[in-house]
C-alpha cells in the first residue's frame, strides 16, 4: 500500500552544498527576504506571538469570570479584552499560522522553486505587525482600546463608539491588504507554478484547501475593507450608511458584515482540513479516502458559505421566509462537511494505525470539531437559536471549531512538519504531554460553557448571576491549564530548532508527497529543477 | 490552463522529462503572473465595489419585499378604489427617544381603529425641554414588517426636520390609509418612531 519514495535526488544534493547562497546575515535576512521558507517562518513566529497574546487576554478574562462580582477589571476594559482577543485570534493567530504553512508548504508540495510573487510576500508580511502594533497600541491611548466586539456592530462601532473606531479601521485595513496580497500569492502559485506534469487532481488536498480558502479571502476581504470603510466615513465623515437619523439601516451593517463574516468562518477552517487530511493517511499508512470528494466537498462548503449569513442575525425581525432559507442552507454544510469526516474516518479504517503526536492532535481535531459542527447545527435551527443567541453557548460552539478545530490542525501540522522545517525531532515525550494536557484542559474549558448557554449566561458581560458560579470556576480553571499547556508547545518548538535527534529526509514511514523528498531540514532553496514525473505520482493521494 | 496541463500530463509519461515547460520558464512564466494577478486584483477590486453596492441594493430589496418595515419616506397620494367597512384594522403608535435628545415626544392617541382605505389623521406632541435648539428627525418603522408596504403616509412629519427653539413646543400631523390589500392575516398594526437628534448633522 505504502510505497517508499526516492528520497534525496541527485538534485536536491546539487542544492544542498550552496544552500547559504543568497542568505543575508542578522536582521536584514529576515527584513528583506523573498525566501518562501524564511517568510513562512516569519508567519508563524508571528502567529504565535499573536497566539500567546491574545491568549494572556483570555486569561484574564477568565481571571475576571472565576467567581461572580467585579473583582479585576473595569467593565469598559474587559469589554476591549473580548474584542481585542477575538480580533488578534482570528486575524493574527489562526490566520498568519495558515499563511504560514501555506508558503513553507505550498512551493514544496507543487515542485516549484518559491512562490509566484516573492516581493509581494515580503511585504504581505511585513504590513502585518504594523497592523497590530496600531491595534495593540490602542490600549495605552486614552481612549482605550475597541470595546465593541470583534464584530464591530454599528452603531456600538459608530455612535457609541469609545474613539478608538479610526485605529481599528486602519488596523482592519492593513490585515486585509496583508490577506489579499498573501491570497493573490497563493493563487497565482497554485496556478502557475506547479511542476509540469501535477495537474490539478493530482494536487495534494493540503493545496486544494489553500487554493480555494484563497479564493473565499479574495472575494470576501474587499467586503470587509468597504464595510470599516462606511464605518470610518459614518463615525468621522458624517455619511449615514448604519445612521438611521440620517437615513441609513443599522441592520445593514449586520447583513454586510456577515456577508465578509462567514466566508471568513471557512477561511478558519478549510486549510485545517487540508493539514489533517495530509495527517490522517500518513499515520493509517493508506491513501486519502475519497480524495475526489473531498475537492468537491471543500468547494461545496466555500460555495455554501457565500448563502448562509444570515444565520447570525436570526434574532433581528427577519420575515419566515429569510428563517427558514437561512435555516436550510445552514443546514445543508452539514452534508459536504460530514462527507469530509466520514472520509478522515473511512481512511482511519483497517489500517496501521500508530498515535505520533501530529496523529494524536488529528484524531482529537476529528472528534471535537465534530462536537463543534454538532453544535453549529443546533445554532442553525432558527427556533432554537432565539434561545442560544448571544450565549454562551455560542461562545462552545466557536471556540470548539476555532480552538480544537483550526488550532489543533496547526498543532497537528507544525508536530508533523517541524523535522523537515528544522531538521531535528521534535522531543516526543514533551509533545505528549502539551497534547494531553491540551485535550484534558481544552475540554474542561469549553464544554461546560455549553451548559451555561444553555442556562442563559450572555456572553461578552463581565459579571454574571450566582446559579453559574461552579461551572465558571470550572472552565476558569481549564482555561488557565490550557493557557499554561500552551507553553510546553514554546518549549518543544526552541528545543527542536536548537538540537534534538536528526531527522531523516521522510521522518514518517508512511507519509506521501514531494516535501518528503527533499532533505530534512529543506534546502534554503528547493526544486529549483522540476521534480520527476515519478515522485508526482508518487505524490499522488488518490487511491490506487 | 487546465487543458495545457492535461496535455503536459500526456506527454509527460513514465519517463519524466525535465524540460521546463512554459510554466517553468523565466520571462513567459512572470507575464502568466502578471495576467492572473492583474485578473484576480480586478475581482478585488469588484467585491469592493459589491460591499458599497450592497447598500442600496439593501434599501431597494426592502422596498419591494418590505422586509424591515421601512414605510414611504416622501409623500403619497390616495390611490384607494373605495373603503373596506369590512375589516378593521388597529393601528398603534408608539414613540421613542434615541439616547441624547431631551424632548418630550408623544403620539396624543396610543391608538386608532381604520377600515382599508380610510384616510385618518393623527398628530403627535413634541417639545423640546432643553436650553438648546435642537433639530430633530423622527424615523418611522411599521411592525410587522410585511406591512409596512400597506401602509401609505400622505402627510408626515417624518418626511422633514423638525427645529424646535430651547422649550418651544410643536403638535405634529399624520395623514396615512391603510391599503386595501393588506394581508388577511394582520389585523393589528404597529407604528414606532424613533427620534433623532440631527442638529450637528445638518449644521
Amino acid at each position: 500500500m505504502t510505497t517508499d519514495v526516492i528520497v534525496q535526488d541527485s538534485h536536491d544534493e546539487h542544492h544542498d552544498d550552496s544552500h547559504e547562497h543568497g542568505k543575508m546575515t542578522g536582521i536584514k535576512r529576515w527584513l528583506y527576504t523573498t525566501n518562501h521558507k524564511d517568510i513562512g517562518t516569519l508567519y508563524l513566529w508571528f502567529a504565535f506571538i499573536m497566539f500567546l497574546t491574545g491568549g494572556a487576554m483570555a486569561m484574564v478574562i477568565r481571571a475576571e469570570l472565576f467567581q461572580p462580582g467585579l473583582q479585576l477589571v473595569e467593565p469598559d476594559f474587559f469589554n476591549q479584552l473580548t474584542t481585542v482577543h477575538g480580533l488578534i485570534m482570528v486575524f493574527g493567530a489562526i490566520m498568519p499560522a495558515f499563511t504560514g504553512f501555506a508558503n513553507w508548504m505550498l512551493p514544496m508540495m507543487l515542485g516549484a522553486p518559491d512562490m509566484a510573487l516573492p516581493r509581494m510576500n515580503n511585504w504581505s508580511f511585513w504590513i502585518l505587525p504594523f497592523a497590530f502594533a496600531i491595534l495593540l497600541g490602542s490600549f495605552f491611548m486614552e481612549s482605550g482600546a475597541p470595546n465593541f466586539g470583534w464584530t464591530f456592530y454599528a452603531p456600538l462601532s459608530t455612535t457609541y463608539s469609545n474613539g478608538s473606531t479610526a485605529f481599528f479601521v486602519f488596523a482592519v485595513h492593513i490585515m486585509g491588504i496583508s490577506s489579499i496580497m498573501g491570497a493573490i500569492n497563493i493563487v497565482v502559485t497554485i496556478m502557475n507554478m506547479r511542476a509540469p506534469g501535477m495537474t490539478y487532481m493530482k494536487m495534494p488536498l493540503f493545496v486544494w484547501t489553500f487554493f480555494i480558502t484563497a479564493y473565499l479571502l479574495i472575494a470576501v476581504m474587499p467586503v470587509l475593507a468597504g464595510v470599516v470603510t462606511m464605518l470610518l466615513t459614518d463615525t468621522y465623515f458624517g455619511t449615514s450608511f448604519f445612521d438611521a437619523a440620517g437615513g441609513g439601516d443599522p441592520v445593514l451593517f449586520q447583513h454586510i458584515f456577515w456577508f465578509f463574516g462567514h466566508p471568513e468562518v471557512y477561511i478558519m477552517i478549510l486549510p485545517a482540513f487540508g493539514i489533517v487530511s495530509t495527517i490522517i493517511p500518513t499515520f493509517s499508512r493508506k491513501r486519502l479516502f475519497g480524495y475526489t470528494s473531498m475537492v468537491y466537498a471543500t468547494s461545496s462548503i466555500a460555495f455554501l458559505s457565500f448563502i448562509v449569513w444570515a444565520h447570525h442575525m436570526f434574532t433581528t425581525g427577519m420575515p419566515l421566509f429569510g428563517e427558514l432559507f437561512f435555516m436550510y442552507c445552514t443546514m445543508l454544510i452539514a452534508v459536504p462537511t460530514g462527507v469530509k469526516v466520514f472520509n478522515w474516518v473511512a481512511t482511519m479504517w483497517r489500517g496501521s494505525l500508530t498515535f505520533e503526536t501530529p496523529m494524536l492532535f488529528s484524531i482529537a481535531f476529528v472528534i471535537l470539531f465534530t462536537i463543534g459542527g454538532f453544535s453549529g447545527l443546533m445554532l442553525a435551527m432558527t427556533p432554537v437559536d432565539f434561545q442560544y443567541h448571544d450565549t454562551y453557548f455560542v461562545v462552545a460552539h466557536f471556540h470548539y471549531v476555532l480552538v480544537t478545530g483550526s488550532l489543533f490542525s496547526i498543532y497537528a501540522g507544525a508536530y508533523y512538519w517541524l523535522p523537515k522545517w528544522t531538521g531535528h525531532m521534535y522531543n516526543d515525550t514533551l509533545s505528549k504531554w502539551h497534547f494531553w494536557c491540551s485535550l484534558i484542559s481544552v475540554n474542561l474549558l469549553f464544554f461546560p460553557m455549553h451548559f451555561l448557554g444553555l442556562a442563559g449566561m450572555p456572553r461578552r458581560i463581565p459579571d454574571y448571576a450566582l446559579q453559574f458560579a461552579d461551572f465558571n470556576k470550572w472552565v476558569s480553571i481549564g482555561g488557565f491549564a490550557f493557557g499554561l499547556s500552551q507553553l510546553i508547545f514554546l518549549v518543544v518548538v526552541i528545543k527542536c530548532i536548537r538540537g534534538g535527534e536528526k531527522a531523516p529526509a521522510k521522518p514518517w514511514d508512511g507519509a506521501i508527497g514531494l516535501e518528503w523528498t527533499v532533505a530534512s531540514p529543506a534546502p534554503y532553496h528547493t526544486f529549483s529543477t522540476p521534480p520527476p514525473q515519478a515522485d508526482i505520482d508518487q505524490a499522488d493521494q488518490h487511491e490506487h | 490552463m487546465s487543458t495545457d496541463d492535461r496535455k503536459n500530463d500526456s506527454q509527460h509519461g513514465s519517463k519524466a522529462k525535465l524540460a521546463p515547460d512554459k510554466n517553468n520558464d523565466g520571462s513567459s512564466a512572470s507575464a502568466n503572473n502578471t495576467k492572473t494577478v492583474k485578473k484576480l486584483l480586478l475581482v478585488v477590486v469588484a467585491m469592493f465595489g459589491f460591499g458599497f453596492a450592497l447598500v442600496p441594493l439593501y434599501d431597494v430589496f426592502c422596498d419591494i419585499t418590505g422586509l424591515n418595515g421601512k414605510t414611504n419616506s416622501t409623500a403619497v397620494d390616495y390611490t384607494a378604489t373605495g373603503i373596506d367597512e369590512s375589516r378593521t384594522i388597529t393601528v398603534q403608535f408608539i414613540t421613542r427617544n434615541a439616547k441624547g435628545i431631551p424632548w418630550q415626544f408623544e403620539p396624543v392617541i396610543n391608538e386608532i381603529t381604520v377600515h382599508p382605505g380610510e384616510i385618518k389623521v393623527v398628530s403627535f406632541y413634541a417639545k423640546n425641554n432643553s436650553q438648546h435648539d435642537i433639530i430633530g428627525q423622527a424615523v418611522p418603522s411599521v411592525s410587522p414588517g410585511l406591512a409596512a408596504n400597506y401602509f401609505h403616509k400622505i402627510e408626515c412629519f417624518c418626511f422633514t426636520q423638525q427645529p424646535l427653539k430651547s422649550l418651544e413646543d410643536v403638535e405634529m400631523t399624520l395623514q396615512f390609509y391603510v391599503d386595501l390589500d393588506l394581508p388577511k392575516d394582520i389585523n393589528t398594526l404597529t407604528l414606532s418612531y424613533t427620534l433623532y437628534d440631527i442638529t450637528e448633522k445638518s449644521s
